[in-house]
Parts: C-alpha cells; structure tokens; sequence
C-alpha cells in the first residue's frame, strides 16, 4: 500500500480524536500524533485498534510504542502487511 | 486473587469507596454491590431539601466496580509496583433511573479490550427491582509512574 494511501486512510482515523483540524487537513509524515495533533495516550491506544481493524494487521507492544509519528505509523503499517509499495 | 483482596487493593479511603461487595470476578466480567448510605454527605447539598444520589457519584461507583476493581484483577501479577494507578479516561453514560438514599445498586462490566494498558468495559447499574439506572462505556489506563 502505498504512503498516500495511508496518509489518506490516517486522516479519517485520527479525525475523531483530535480538534486540530488545520494540522490534520496537512497531515504529512512529520506529523506527530502528541505534539502536533494533541492526542493523549488513551486516544492513541484507539488510534492503534483503530489502524489494526483497517489494515487486518496486529499490533505488538514494541511497534505500538514507536507510533508516535505518521512516518513511525506508515513504517509499521508497511512492514506487518509486508508491503514496501511507495518507497 | 479473591473478591475481598481486590477491594483490599482498592486506592481509595472510607469516604470514597463505592464499593461493599464483588460478587463475581473473572477475565472479562465483574459484578459487585455497594448500597448509598442515608448518611453520605452530600445528600444535604444534592439537592436541597430533595436527597438524590448525584451522577457524578454514580459514574464514580461504576468506575470503581467496573472498571478498577477488574483492572485490579487483571494486573495481579503487577500488584507489587506501588506507583501503579487507574486514571478514568473516559466515559459514555445514560442515566435512566434516579438513586435515593439507601439504595443499593448492582454494578456489573464487560471488558471491551484491555490493550496497550487501556481497559475499556461496557458497564450497567441495575436498582433492587432490577431496573436499569445507568449503562455505557468507560475507560481508563493504567499509569505505571504514578501522576502524569
């Protein structure tokens, strides 16, 4: 799947979450989830489930405590479908 | 780990604790009981001259039975970290029956999931004839510093 795809899919996850609207509409990889976007870490956890339902991918503790960032999310997206499309 | 040790566990002092009773514990469920006493102190001020047990008490029970004493139980083989501690995250409650002094209330909860150290549970309150009082999701994650 390719980087554009999941930005785009991210983008409709995280909008419940957060009230930064402007920094959401310009979601890019740089973006990150605490200081950008405000999330705190129980809303994070949802973003996690929410990322495994969409994708059909499983979580673990370790990737979990990497997804800080858009790019940390996309690596780990990536990787668990084994998948390097768009890199 | 029994009923009696979990509320053993339990943070919070006399003046504080919604819990009397865990009925039922396991993995997914809990069940458990605590009655409103006429003498709890804020039946004077809610309200006045017409004592009803305030919401916010009631979302606070089923927190404790719903979701802390079964965080308790899940985490039991971490007990021994003494900065561990619940933090309530979230909830969605609908209140549908009031409760009025001396009442008891049945608290029963089903674990949504319990991941990343967020527990999330369906919770209900149910009155002595048992009339649903209260139901919804609430959640809370386990901090293991102590206060953020």
């Amino acid at each position: 799947m390719t980087k554009e795809a999941i930005i785009a899919a991210l983008k409709t996850i995280i909008k419940p979450y957060s009230e930064e609207t402007i920094v959401l509409e310009t979601l890019s990889e740089n973006t990150d989830f605490i200081k950008d976007l405000k999330i705190n870490s129980a809303n994070l956890v949802d973003i996690v489930l929410d990322v495994e339902e969409k994708f059909g991918i499983e979580i673990d503790n370790d990737s979990m405590a990497k997804m800080l960032t858009v790019q940390a999310t996309i690596d780990v997206i990536q990787s668990k479908l084994g998948n390097n499309a768009g890199e | 780990m029994n009923a009696q040790e979990i509320i053993n566990q339990l943070p919070y002092g006399k003046e504080f604790l919604f819990v009397d009773e865990l009925l039922q514990v396991n993995e997914e469920f809990v069940k458990g009981t605590y009655t409103f006493s006429k003498d709890l102190n804020f039946y004077d001020s809610h309200f006045k001259n017409k004592p009803i047990t305030p919401a916010v008490i009631l979302t606070e029970t089923m927190a404790q039975i719903g979701l802390v004493c079964l965080g308790i139980f899940l985490l039991k083989d971490q007990l021994n970290d003494k900065n561990l501690a619940f933090a309530m995250t979230s909830s969605a409650l609908d209140f549908m029956q009031p409760v009025y002094p001396g009442e008891q209330v049945w608290v029963s909860s089903e674990k949504k999931y319990f991941r990343f150290n967020k527990l999330s549970c369906s919770v209900k309150m149910e009155n002595v004839k048992g009339e649903i009082v209260s139901k919804g999701t609430i959640s809370g994650m386990l901090l293991s510093q102590g206060h953020e």
